[in-house]
């Protein structure tokens, strides 16, 4: 048995430090086989989940796609046009012809970190290999969908994305259920490696069930001017959701910016942050997060930023509104300074939608929820992401459909 | 017949009395000026007429195109067609000044069009429609995206609070020549604290708010030539104000 498999054995009931305690034994960890295929072949109710997580069946104006459904990796393909530039497989095809990919898995994420760390190794199904080849600019984004079709089951992925040098490339990733589902509990951990120059936009979309858990787990290393910007969208409810991603500023002059968007519905548990540590210098860190909490739904909207460089910089900002008077949102961003020069601050702000903005809105004719409804979605604008044109409107649009129904 | 009256209009702001028996009429297709000196109550006005919850009428009525909209809700009375650039709009992150701008506009074969005229009659530059209403506006910028949405709504009375109020040279002879070729044909209600606008813009009649309430009205030149030369002060030396005053100070002390 490996040394990882050890360790995470050790640590298969540890608690993690955040969010409520699952018991794992809950979960079912039996699911039936799902076929290669097409996505555009996949059953329509399934590709419409998909599509709201920003997966486009067709694959039209997508370098290259990975979908997976359970246990099973149903499509893994680069667009011929992006051979050469772009690899995607599952991460079990990418250890069968990498002997190297063990140097990038749990190097930055510590196996036995808890206990979901930990059920990720010992019971892991598949995840998907993501890497843009030196030098290359890949003008379309990519896409991965990590879906699940069972209700109650227990899906756990290892992702590793690999900018190499002097790369660039948007990655957009949904993770959704079927509409049947109610419970189950997805693990994902993901391990970004973003080398010398290379440049990666990575967007996260979520739509899981109001009984459902979710445990990500994700760290990114920055080698020399490297650019990492990681955005995060929850729209739809869930019963809990405790991450806190970390982005090691290894790399002199290296950049990351983390953008989270979070919408708390129904009886949702929302706990989740967003970490930068500075080690290199130059290394520039924002992490921006915008909540509403509606319902009565709990938002835990953490920060903390890490200066270890003297020349070093980072800001934090945390906006929450109060949708209602049953929901909260507790913002706790922290700043942690270890050597003279670092630079580091952070604004934090929780409050209900303001009076006078909606009465200005109604002075233009706006009802009162029309223009609350504005507001809201105005919250949560995804300009903030630094995403393409394109990219962006595809997004903004599905935001506004899945506010627009839940307004 | 009048497009606006207010009659006997008293308002209160968290308890406090700011407008006492305010009486108004502004017939339709004109436009009257209101002066008065700071924190005489001018944009409590406005708010007031367009129904903003934080101004509480205590007495009174507001009557628009002979419709009592005291009760009404803002959108309501908007939609008879009251339009509104106000002084000091807030700041609404990621809701674009052109998503608005679009709203009003429409769809239609022409929106694009209608669009592009509109920023270019206004001097406004294509990219300040992707930026968030009135976040890190200027004063110009501010007073030009009021004017612009109203343009857009095309209201048949507007209400323009201070549009020549941080204003540069230039940009002040733009936007006082297109309110003046806007408000042809229709009605309006003018704040000026100091008259700039009315270089450009001709304006009916003009009344002065002071000590809560109007205290005279007459003809604008007229007005505006006496605040110019003297300032407020020359409201002190008329008689309908002192005895006004006096009246108020004989009543509390009974």
């Amino acid at each position: 048995m490996s040394n990882t498999k050890k360790k995470a054995l050790r640590a298969k009931d540890k608690p993690a430090a955040l969010g409520p305690d699952l018991k794992l034994e809950r979960f079912s960890r039996n699911s039936k086989s799902w076929p290669s295929c097409p996505v555009s072949s996949l059953p329509e109710d399934i590709l419409r989940q998909s599509l709201n997580v920003g997966i486009r069946p067709d694959e039209k104006g997508r370098a290259g796609t990975y979908f997976q459904i359970d246990h099973s990796v149903v499509f893994q393909n680069v667009q011929k046009t992006f051979d050469g530039q772009v690899e995607i497989m599952s991460t079990k095809k990418a250890f069968k012809k990498y002997d190297w990919l063990k140097d990038y898995w749990w190097r930055l994420i510590d196996v036995d970190s808890d206990k979901y760390a930990a059920l990720a190794e010992l019971k892991w199904d598949y995840g998907y290999f993501l890497r843009v080849l030196e030098g290359q600019k890949v003008t379309l984004p990519l896409q991965s969908c990590l879906f699940v079709s069972k209700d109650n089951l227990n899906q756990n992925v290892h992702n590793i994305i690999i900018a190499e040098p002097n790369s660039e490339v948007q990655i957009i990733t949904g993770c959704a259920v079927h509409p049947i589902i109610q419970r189950g509990l997805h693990i994902g951990i993901s391990e970004f490696y973003i080398k010398e120059r290379a440049k990666l936009n990575f967007t996260m979309i979520h739509n899981w069930a109001q009984k459902f858990d979710v445990r990500p787990r994700t760290a990114a290393l920055l080698e020399d001017n490297a650019t990492f910007v990681n955005n995060y969208i929850c729209l739809k409810p869930v019963k809990s959701l405790q991450m806190y991603p970390v982005a090691y500023c290894k790399g002199t002059n290296s950049r990351v910016r983390f953008n989270t968007i979070l919408y708390g519905t129904g009886d949702s548990y929302l706990d989740v942050g967003s970490k930068v540590v500075l080690q290199g210098g130059g290394s520039r860190g924002e992490v921006v997060a915008r909540a509403v909490a509606s319902d009565s739904s709990q938002i835990y909207a953490r920060g903390l930023l890490v200066g270890e460089h003297k020349d070093s910089k980072a800001h934090l900002e945390c906006r929450g509104l109060l949708a209602s008077d049953t929901s909260s949102i507790h913002a706790i961003p922290e700043l942690l300074g270890k050597i003279s020069g670092t630079d580091l601050s952070h604004e934090a702000a929780v409050g209900k939608i303001a009076e006078d903005q909606i009465q200005y809105l109604m002075a233009r004719g706006f009802s009162e929820d029309e223009a609350e409804s504005l507001i809201v979605r105005g919250f949560m604008d995804v300009s903030i992401f630094g995403l393409p044109d394109s990219l962006r409107d595809e997004i903004k649009k599905m935001v506004d459909t899945t506010t627009e129904r839940a307004l | 017949m009048n497009i606006l009256k207010l009659e006997n209009l008293s308002v209160e702001v968290a308890g406090k009395r700011i407008l006492e028996d305010v009486n108004l009429e502004i017939p339709k297709g004109e436009v009257h000026v209101l002066f008065g000196p700071n924190g005489s109550g001018k944009t409590s006005l406005i708010m007031a007429i367009l129904g903003f919850s934080s101004y509480r009428i205590v007495s009174g009525k507001i009557w628009f195109n002979e419709i009592d909209i005291t009760r009404m809700p803002i959108n309501e009375r908007v939609k008879l067609g009251i339009g509104v650039a106000f002084q000091t709009p807030p700041v609404i992150r990621g809701v674009k000044l052109g998503d608005i701008i679009r709203i009003f506009i429409g769809n239609g074969t022409n929106a694009g069009q209608r669009q592009r005229e509109l920023t270019k009659t206004l001097n406004i530059p294509s990219e300040f429609l992707s930026r968030d209403l009135n976040l890190g506006f200027s004063g110009g910028e501010l007073k030009r995206s009021e004017i612009l949405q109203v343009l857009a709504q095309k209201p048949g009375f507007i209400m323009l609070d201070e549009p020549d109020s941080g204003v540069d040279v230039e940009n002040l002879e733009l936007v006082g020549k297109i309110l003046d070729n806007f408000l042809k044909g229709r009605s309006g209600l003018l704040i000026t604290h100091l008259g700039y606008i009315l270089r450009y813009v001709d304006a009916d009649k003009a009344h002065v708010l002071l000590d809560k309430t109007i205290g005279c009205s007459g003809k604008t030149t007229e007005i505006l030539s006496h605040i110019l030369k003297e300032g407020y002060k020359w409201c002190e030396k008329c008689p309908t104000l002192r005895k006004r005053r006096y009246e108020r100070r004989i009543s509390q002390q009974l």
